[in-house]
C-alpha cells in the first residue's frame, strides 16, 4: 500500500493537506447545502428547453416526420445528426473510468463520477433521435427479435441498424451498472452522515445497506476490474457499429472503410470535450478545484489534442482517397460537395476544419492547455465543430443523388427539427443538474484511495526518498 | 440472522490497523470483519480471506451470453425464417459478429452485478448493522466476534493497546434485514423470539 511509489516530478492528483474527513466533507457539501438561486435558474431554463423538446416530439408523433424538413433525398438530416452527436458525446465517460483505469491513470478518479453520468445522460439523449425518426413510434418495440403473432417475423441480424439497437442498448446498461456501482459506497457515506430523515431514508435505499466491509470490497474492486475490462471493447464497439451504419453502404462519402477508427476517435474527442466544458464549470461552482486541478485539465486537452489530428488526419486521408480512387462520384462528393467552399453546404465542412482540426493545435502549448477559460472556449468550439462533422457526412453525401433529377432542393430544419434537439439538450441538463445536487460529482472513496500516495502533503514526505538511492530504497521499502 | 456480541475497535491509520489485525488474529480472536470507507489491498489477505471467484461467474455469464446470441440467431436465419438476402448464405456469421459480441458483454455484465448484489446481500430497502458511522467516512472498524469466554474488557484493553482510537462492546444483529435507515428499529427487536 505505502509501497506504491509516486514520483515528485508528477503532480498532486488532490491538492490541499487532506484528511480522509475533509474529502467527505468537500464532496459532500453541495448536497447537504440548499440549492443555490444559480442552480434554479439552470435548472429551470433547462426544463423550459425539455418542456420545448417535448411538445416538438409530440408534434412529430401526432403529424408524422413531414413536420420536419426531411425529404426523398434528404432522409436522415439533423435527426440522425443529432444522434451520432450524442452518442459520441456519450463515448468519454466510460473511455475516462474504464481505459483509463486499465492503463492505471490515476487522474481519472477526480473526473470519472461526473464524466461517466454525462455519457448515460448522452446516450439517452441519442437514443430518442432514431426511436422518434421511426415515425410510428409507437412501434418501436418491433425492433426487438421476440417470437410474435407476426409469423413470426424476425429482425435482420445483418443489417447494421439493428447492430446498433443492441450495442446502444447494451452500452447504456453497462455504462449504468458500471456508474451505479461505483456510487454505493459514496451514497453510503452520504447515508451516514445525513441528519435530516428524508436523506436517511433515500440514500440507505439508494446505497443497497452497503456496510464497507472487506470482503465486500474485495468483491466490488473484482467487479470494477472486470466491468471495465468489459466496457473498453463495448466503448470501441459502439462507436464502430455506428459508424457501419454509414461504411456498410453504397453512398459515396459514407462507404470508406477507415469510418471506424475515425468515428471512434471523432467520439472520444468530442466526449472529452463535453466532459471539459461541464467539469470548469463543476469545479469553479461546487468548489472542487482541489480535486479536479489543472492537471486533470491539462490531461484531458492532451487527449482533445491528439484525438483532433486523429480525425484530422482521417479527413485528408478522404480527400485524397476521393481522388485517387479515380470514382467520379466520390471525387465529386469530396471534393466539390465538400472541400468546395462555394458548394451549397461547403460552409459546414470549413466550419468542421475549423473547429476540429485547426483550432485544437492550440493546446500544443503547455500555457494553453492550463487556461481554463481557453479550454472552455475550445470545449464549445470543438462540439460545435463536431456536430458540423456528423452533419457533412450525412447531409454532403446525400442531397445530390446519383440522378440530378432526384437532386434535393437546399435542406434545412423545421422549427420542430430544432425543438427536438433542443428539447435534447433540455434532458440532459435537467439530468446533469440533478445530478450534480443529489449526487456525490467526484468518486469520494476512489479519492480516498489515491490520497495517501498522490495528495499533495503525502508527495511532499516522498522528497526524502526521492534524493535515496536505489540500493538504500530497496532495501527499506522492499519485503 | 442471529443476535450476537461483538467488541468494536476503530482505527484512525491503515499502517496501524494493519499491525493491529495480524496481532489480534495471532491472539487467537475471531475477527468478523473491517469495514472501511475505501478498499485497502492486502488487507483480505491480512485478514485470511480467499480471493472471490466473481471474475469466473463473470466469464461463465459472458460465455452463456455468446451462446445464446450465436444459437439464437443461427436458429432464426437458418431454421426458422431463413431470408434470402442477395442469394447469400444464411449461415452468415461475419455479420453477426457485433450482436454476439454485445450480448456477451451484456450477459456478463448484468450477471456480474447482480451476483455481486447477491453475495453481499445488497438491494433496495435492505438493511445491515453498523458498527460505527464513521466506517463511511475515515474510520476504519474492526469487529471481534466474541465466544462464551471471551473477557469484553481484556478484549478492549488489547485493542486499545494496538492503537484502536475508540473501542466499545456491542450486541448486534448478524444478518441483514429489510429495514429503513431513518428508523431506529433492529431486526431482533421486532421479532423478540430470536436471540
Amino acid at each position: 500500500m505505502s509501497l506504491k511509489y509516486e514520483s515528485q516530478l508528477r503532480e498532486p492528483l488532490v491538492y490541499g493537506n487532506k484528511t480522509y474527513h475533509q474529502v467527505t466533507e468537500d464532496i459532500v457539501r453541495p448536497i447537504e447545502a440548499k440549492p443555490t438561486k444559480l442552480w434554479y435558474i439552470g435548472f429551470f431554463i433547462s426544463v423550459s428547453l425539455l418542456m420545448f423538446g417535448v411538445y416538438s416530439v409530440y408534434r412529430e408523433v401526432v403529424y408524422g416526420v413531414g413536420e420536419w424538413n426531411l425529404n426523398k433525398t434528404v432522409g436522415w438530416g439533423w435527426d440522425i445528426t443529432n444522434f451520432v452527436w450524442w452518442v459520441g458525446i456519450g463515448h468519454a465517460g466510460t473511455l475516462i473510468s474504464a481505459i483509463l483505469l486499465l492503463f492505471r491513470q490515476g487522474w481519472r478518479t477526480g473526473v470519472n463520477r461526473a464524466a461517466e453520468a454525462m455519457t448515460i445522460f448522452a446516450v439517452m439523449c441519442a437514443g430518442q433521435f432514431p426511436v422518434f425518426h421511426m415515425g410510428r413510434v409507437w412501434m418501436a418495440f418491433f425492433v426487438f427479435p421476440y417470437p410474435n403473432t407476426r409469423g413470426p417475423l424476425w429482425v435482420n441480424f445483418n443489417s447494421p441498424l439493428l447492430w446498433d439497437v443492441f450495442a446502444i442498448s447494451t452500452y447504456f446498461t453497462v455504462s449504468l451498472l458500471f456508474w451505479y456501482s461505483g456510487l454505493l459506497p459514496d451514497f453510503a457515506t452520504v447515508r451516514d452522515r445525513a441528519k435530516t430523515k428524508l436523506r436517511k431514508l433515500l440514500y440507505g435505499i439508494a446505497s443497497f445497506g452497503w456496510t464497507g466491509s472487506t470482503k465486500h470490497w474485495q468483491r466490488h474492486e473484482s467487479l470494477s476490474l472486470v466491468l471495465a475490462g468489459l466496457s473498453t471493447p463495448l466503448v470501441l464497439s459502439v462507436h464502430t457499429i455506428v459508424s457501419f451504419d454509414f461504411a456498410t453502404s453504397v453512398i459515396p462519402g459514407w462507404h470508406t472503410t477507415i469510418f471506424p477508427p475515425y468515428f471512434v476517435a471523432g467520439a472520444i474527442f468530442s466526449g472529452f470535450a463535453m466532459v471539459q466544458s461541464l467539469m470548469v464549470v463543476i469545479r469553479k461552482v461546487f468548489g472542487l478545484k482541489d480535486y479536479i486541478t489543472i492537471g486533470h485539465i491539462e490531461a484531458m486537452n492532451k487527449v482533445i489534442v491528439l484525438t483532433g489530428s486523429i480525425v484530422g488526419i482521417a479527413y485528408l486521408t478522404e480527400l485524397f482517397m476521393g481522388w485517387y480512387s479515380q470514382s467520379k462520384y466520390e471525387g465529386y462528393t469530396f471534393w466539390y460537395s465538400r472541400a468546395n467552399l462555394f458548394s451549397p453546404y461547403g460552409w459546414s465542412y470549413w466550419g468542421m476544419m475549423a473547429c476540429n482540426v485547426l483550432s485544437p493545435q492550440i493546446f500544443w502549448s503547455r500555457k494553453m492547455r492550463r487556461n481554463v477559460f481557453v479550454t472552455f472556449f475550445m470545449s464549445v468550439l470543438v462540439n460545435v465543430g463536431m456536430w458540423f462533422e456528423r452533419f457533412v457526412i450525412i447531409v454532403t453525401s446525400i442531397y445530390r443523388d446519383y440522378l440530378p433529377s432526384s437532386w434535393s432542393v437546399y435542406y434545412s430544419p423545421s422549427i420542430w427539427e430544432i425543438g427536438f434537439y433542443l428539447g435534447t439538450f433540455g434532458l440532459f441538463f435537467t439530468c446533469f443538474f440533478l445530478f450534480a445536487k443529489y449526487f456525490p460529482t467526484i468518486a469520494i472513496a476512489e479519492i480516498k484511495y489515491v490520497l495517501k500516495t498522490t495528495g499533495e502533503s503525502y508527495k511532499d514526505k516522498m522528497e526524502g526518498i526521492e534524493n535515496e538511492n536505489v540500493e538504500d530504497f530497496a532495501h527499506k521499502h522492499a519485503h | 440472522m442471529a443476535k450476537k456480541k461483538f467488541v468494536v475497535g476503530c482505527f484512525d491509520n491503515e499502517d496501524v490497523l494493519f499491525s493491529a489485525v495480524k496481532k489480534v488474529r495471532t491472539a487467537g480472536y475471531k475477527i468478523k470483519d473491517v469495514y472501511t470507507p475505501y478498499p485497502i489491498h492486502g488487507l483480505d489477505h491480512a485478514l485470511g480471506m480467499r480471493e472471490t471467484s466473481l471474475h469466473t461467474a463473470g466469464f461463465v455469464y459472458g460465455i452463456l451470453g455468446t451462446i445464446t446470441a450465436l444459437s439464437g440467431i443461427s436458429w432464426i436465419f437458418v431454421k426458422d425464417w431463413p431470408l434470402d438476402i442477395g442469394g447469400k448464405p444464411h449461415f452468415a456469421l461475419a455479420a453477426w459478429i457485433p450482436i454476439i459480441f454485445e450480448l456477451t458483454v451484456l450477459f456478463s455484465a448484468v450477471g456480474m452485478v447482480l451476483t455481486f448484489c447477491y453475495l453481499c446481500q445488497m438491494a433496495p430497502f435492505v438493511k445491515k448493522h453498523h458498527f460505527h458511522a464513521r466506517a463511511t467516512d475515515d474510520l476504519f472498524v474492526m469487529a471481534i466476534e466474541c465466544t462464551d469466554v471471551t473477557n469484553t474488557n481484556d478484549t478492549e484493553a488489547f485493542l486499545t493497546n494496538n492503537g484502536a482510537v475508540e473501542v466499545k462492546t456491542e450486541i448486534a444483529e448478524d444478518g441483514w434485514w429489510f429495514g429503513r435507515y431513518d428508523k431506529e428499529e433492529m431486526f431482533f427487536e421486532s421479532k423478540n423470539a430470536v436471540a
